[in-house]
């Protein structure tokens, strides 16, 4: 039987008495799209950040690609961290630099390539999202959804085998949001990764994942195939999803 | 009947506790992250590359606003000094006051007060505009650690640039003072410069070069420490920028005291007037 690539057991966390995740288990799966729904407070920053590494948890663990990352020490996470790739949701591109020394940035860091192979790895990159000639041009020229994609090439520069999506499509307008959403269904059918997305926004959600999984207060309340979820009857998804489908 | 008041739940410290709690727990924030930085400066990668941005913005950016209140500030001494010696017909203690005060004290601080004014508030602002837009998540995202890219190079260019900013200040100031005191006060030049000689030695100016680079580089810690922090959007930005300002500028005249206390307990031997 296939491992999960990413294996989160009954994960706790709290900041300052605040109890943020309760007990979250979710597996997810190689080569797939699984979406973490939930309204704003549920928990899924705190989520994702516990699979970035970025959060120690208070209770449980995160075993991705086979490794429990949530008892590595800074360098080892920094070491484990070339195999993700994350995109997130205000792009987070470094402003002072154009769009290719974005996208180069992880591999002048961590690699010995030559300036020449830099360039065309960059440009093969931003190909791959559908962005071309726009290696000159700093952040601030772009528009959110081409910031978006900017992001996810860099993201992938270094062939990750899984990339993160913090809140892809907040604060976009419905076409760039169809367009954002067919960049993450592109990159997991060209490179074959495993893709996390953290989404309040359930049109998305139902497009682009395999799997979608329904956060509430902090916990896992329903989780399976968008058709089932669409079909379900636990009271929180159904509140949740009642707002997109429309009230029964 | 009076309301009783709200069981507190163990092991929370009561509320009349949180004003002293507060500083002592930015104070210890403040250590640790010293501590990692100090640790990282050792650690490779070492960027000479960002050190060298870092310096030309800190020092040479500085030069102007450093130079040009180097020079009030000597010529503003000249007036002061001429007239209060003056008062005692001791007008030849004039050079060696002014630039001992220079050397000693004023030269250190008031360029740590510049480099907090201008260098401190824009590394706050800057990495704290980074922090609000998860820029430094993605430097960590992308296996590459912040304090490193980010942090190091700023503190140990501050400690660089803050005695090199102090030695042009105190050159200036003296210029200015000389200035002043010769050309307008009328002083013979070899009233204002015979018994500097004497009076200044070299260890008063390293004294003040080694207390601008403790300073400059605690300054720019804690800007570094409160931009990196920042949290809440452009008002957080706004109150780690006027923390590092506030806090820079307490901290210069707290560690000077300290410094100078130091240093003063175990007084070098001088010359004297008879050299």
């Amino acid at each position: 039987m296939t491992e999960p690539m990413i294996d989160v057991r009954d994960l706790y966390k709290s900041f300052g008495g605040n109890q943020v995740l309760k007990g979250i288990d979710l597996q997810m799966m190689p080569g797939t799209t699984t979406v973490v729904l939930g309204g704003s407070g549920s928990g899924k920053t705190v989520l994702m950040k516990h699979i970035m590494g970025l959060f120690k948890p208070d209770q449980g663990e995160v075993i991705v690609d086979g490794e429990n990352i949530s008892v590595m020490d800074r360098q080892e996470l920094a070491r484990f961290r070339t195999r993700m790739g994350m995109v997130f949701q205000s792009a987070a591109l470094f402003d002072s630099m154009t769009v290719r020394d974005n996208v180069a940035f992880a591999l002048r860091e961590h690699t010995k390539l030559s300036e020449e192979e830099i360039r065309e790895k960059v440009k093969e990159k931003l190909a791959i999202v559908d962005l071309f000639g726009v290696e000159e041009k700093f952040p601030a020229e772009l528009s959110g959804g081409m910031r978006k994609r900017v992001g996810l090439a860099r993201a992938i520069i270094r062939d990750p085998k899984i990339v993160l999506y913090d809140e892809p499509t907040t604060g976009l307008d419905p076409l760039t949001t169809e367009s954002v959403d067919d960049m993450i269904i592109g990159a997991r059918e060209k490179l074959g990764v495993t893709s996390v997305v953290i989404s309040h926004d359930i049109g998305s959600s139902f497009h682009i994942g395999d799997v979608v999984a329904m956060l509430h207060d902090g916990r896992i309340v329903e989780m399976g195939p968008p058709e089932k979820l669409r079909h379900t009857q636990e009271p929180h998804t159904k509140h949740f999803l009642a707002t997109w489908f429309g009230r029964t | 009947m009076a309301e009783q008041p709200a069981a507190r739940a163990p092991g929370v410290p009561a509320a009349w506790t949180k004003p002293l709690r507060a500083p002592l727990e930015v104070l210890g924030e403040l250590s640790v992250f010293f501590g990692q930085a100090v640790v990282t400066i050792l650690r490779p990668p070492y960027r000479i590359g960002l050190l060298f941005n870092q310096l030309e913005f800190m020092a040479y950016g500085s030069l102007f606003v450093v130079g040009l209140t180097g020079l009030f500030t000597g010529m503003v001494l000249a007036l002061q000094f001429v007239y209060a010696f003056g008062l005692f017909n001791a007008q030849s203690l004039v050079g060696a006051t002014v630039e001992l005060g220079l050397a000693r004290e004023l030269a250190p601080i008031f360029t740590c007060i510049v480099i907090v004014a201008r260098v401190g508030s824009a590394v706050a602002t800057e990495l704290g505009t980074m922090r609000v837009t998860e820029q430094i998540d993605a430097l960590e995202t992308m296996a590459v650690d912040p304090i490193n890219y980010l942090i190091v190079p700023r503190i140990i260019a501050a400690a660089l640039s803050a005695p090199v900013l102090t030695m042009l200040f105190n050159a200036i100031a003296l210029t200015g003072a000389y200035g002043i005191a010769v050309l307008v006060k009328d002083l013979s030049p070899g009233t204002f410069l015979n018994r500097m000689q004497y009076l200044v030695e070299i260890h008063d100016l390293t004294n003040g070069l080694g207390k601008s680079a403790v300073i400059g580089f605690v300054v720019i810690l804690i800007a570094a420490f409160r931009g990196y922090k920042a949290e809440g959007g452009a008002r957080g930005v706004g109150i780690a920028t006027t923390q590092a300002v506030v806090g820079g500028l307490v901290a210069i005249f707290a560690i000077d005291y300290i410094y100078t206390a130091i240093t003063l307990s175990n007084p070098q031997p001088r010359g004297g007037l008879g050299g």
